[in-house]
């Protein structure tokens, strides 16, 4: 650990814990190298965005993070990722035992066709909650952290398909938080929104990184700027520069990195 | 330099108004023969069986005289039949389909399976009727009962039900079931919470047609051994039966021609018994269909 930190001696020496720690990572889908060497330190409580163009292996790393990834057959991995300083890559390390711990929410809003209740109580009801008292508070609970409860209250039996695509991503999040993750990651959250229902879930990102620590792939550089404590910016699969945000976005170091950030490519 | 010259455009343009028109004629004349041809064996099969579809028709055995035969042996013995083929077939193909679209890996073996289970289910109805007799019906000794012609029917279905099935699982988007794996939900919470909820419209609905066809196969029945004239009703799996396309076929063969109107009688009653079958499958497929 204390090798990773010397290594990133950029980083002013962590008040918080490490949550996520990559080391070495690399991914193959099938003879394609998608990721080449990432080290990655994550901090607990922190908005950490990963920002870079398309095809850089933004979104493959943050869906290697609660194994998504695998759902893709050809995938292949090298290198570890600690999570709370264990190997998600461990035999024994089940990813459904990850993915309790690490909550996702999607590009695309994708609630289940059901009611608003039900989708929120999905996941408690996976890991074996059935007392209807304690699921209603989940629900309550849940949407009120994720800043739609006085919209959706009155009507909770109603299709989830019937909300508007914000309030449909707010139900998502919502979703994510009932399962009391330790992590969220949202793989470009309001990439399929409109510019208000962007700023709400901006607002709530802001919000929740008081409870949780978040870990955002985003296209849109201005929002990495608003919203995320750390900047790490991809390219080609590689980690070009990992900083505080105001630096990166002020004086980064590497000449990629400003190249991008100033829109001259990307 | 201009490549699309408007003038000769327009001139084109009756031209190929007019080949327009006449492919329009063609298909509606290709639909209308379809239909005319239907209507013309509807018209025949009515006139021709609705004197004998009296309440007696219903209530008598089979018999040597045309006045006196009915359809119940026959009626009660399909019934007995779907009894058995429709739980048998669904859950051998349901379960067929989940494993190779949810479980199996992609790879040449699986591809293979899956499409020789596509060609099975052009294999015409005789050679599955051999594979019952051999199987089921000597090897197991299962006789020609219901129980050894319901699993020969449910083996002649399964490849359709399992293609209907895979087809409707496959539909049901991706990013919903990603959105059960990222909670932490297993393989099978995943399908029976979020996969299946979603392709039981499409997998009954592919069901119950081809539970439709194997009511009106005959040709398995017929190399099973399934006798024609039967005075009793069955009275447990093992019991022998008849089913209603062999009662057809039966009176349809005879010389008398009164016999030629019970089997029009016999027609009209497995028609209307597709029918209700086909509209359970109408019936359910717009109750549940869902909305992404």
């Amino acid at each position: 650990m204390e090798q990773i930190l010397e290594k990133e001696s950029k980083i002013i020496l962590p008040t918080k814990d490490i949550v996520y720690d990559t080391q070495q990572l690399n991914l193959w889908y099938g003879n394609h190298h998608a990721l080449k060497n990432i080290d990655l330190p994550i901090r607990e409580n922190e908005v950490t965005a990963i920002i870079g163009p398309s095809g850089c292996g933004k979104s493959t790393y943050i869906k290697t993070l609660n194994r998504m990834v695998e759902l893709v057959p050809t995938v292949k991995t090298t290198g570890k990722i600690l999570y709370r300083e264990r190997n998600i890559f461990d035999a024994d390390y089940g990813v459904e035992e990850l993915r309790t711990k690490v909550g996702m929410v999607f590009q695309k809003p994708n609630p289940f066709p059901k009611s608003i209740y039900d989708n929120i109580a999905y996941g408690p009801r996976i890991h074996g909650i059935k007392n209807k008292k304690i699921l209603d508070e989940i629900v309550e609970k849940s949407l009120r952290g994720a800043a739609i409860w006085d919209e959706v209250k009155d009507r909770l039996t109603t299709n989830a398909y019937s909300l508007s695509g914000g309030q449909q991503q707010r139900i998502c999040i919502a979703r994510c938080l009932a399962i009391e993750p330790d992590v969220i990651l949202m793989d470009e959250p309001t990439s399929a929104l409109d510019p208000i229902s962007t700023l709400k879930v901006e607002e709530l990102i802001q919000q929740l990184k008081e409870d949780y620590s978040i870990i955002i792939v985003t296209h849109n550089m201005q929002q990495a700027a608003r919203i995320s404590d750390k900047t790490a910016f991809f390219l080609n699969g590689e980690v070009v520069e990992y900083d505080d945000t105001d630096i990166i976005f002020s004086t980064p170091s590497d000449n990629r990195t400003e190249d991008y950030i100033s829109g001259r490519f990307g | 330099m201009k490549y699309v010259h408007h003038d000769s455009v327009v001139k084109r343009m009756q031209n190929r108004l007019t080949v327009n028109r006449i492919f329009k004629t063609i298909f509606f004349l290709a639909t209308l023969f379809a239909l005319l041809t239907l209507a013309i064996l509807f018209y025949r099969i009515i006139s021709q069986g609705v004197g004998y579809l009296t309440l007696d028709f219903f209530q008598n055995f089979g018999s040597r005289f045309p006045a006196k035969a009915g359809i119940k042996a026959a009626l009660v013995g399909s019934i007995w039949l779907m009894c058995v083929v429709a739980p048998v077939s669904l859950f051998l193909g349901v379960g067929t389909a989940i494993y190779l679209e949810e479980y199996a890996k992609k790879n040449k073996l699986n591809d293979f399976i899956r499409m020789n289970i596509s060609n099975l289910s052009g294999v015409p109805s005789v050679v599955f009727g051999l594979l019952g007799l051999t199987i089921f019906v000597r090897t197991l000794s299962l006789g020609n009962s219901i129980l050894a012609a319901g699993f020969t029917m449910s083996l002649l279905i399964l490849p359709v039900i399992i293609v209907a099935a895979q087809e409707a699982i496959r539909a049901v988007p991706k990013d919903i079931r990603e959105a059960s794996y990222g909670m932490g939900a297993t393989k099978w919470q995943t399908i029976v919470n979020v996969v299946l909820p979603s392709a039981i419209p499409g997998i009954l609905t592919g069901g119950i047609l081809a539970l439709s066809r194997a009511v009106g196969e005959t040709a398995p029945l017929i190399v099973i051994g399934v006798p024609v004239i039967i005075q009793f009703l069955p009275e447990n799996l093992l019991s022998q039966f008849t089913a209603l396309p062999m009662q057809i076929y039966d009176w349809a063969k005879r010389p008398q021609l009164e016999f030629q109107s019970v089997a029009a009688a016999g027609i009209l009653v497995l028609m209307m018994f597709l029918l209700i079958m086909n509209s359970i499958a109408v019936f359910i497929r717009n109750k549940f269909q869902k909305r992404y």
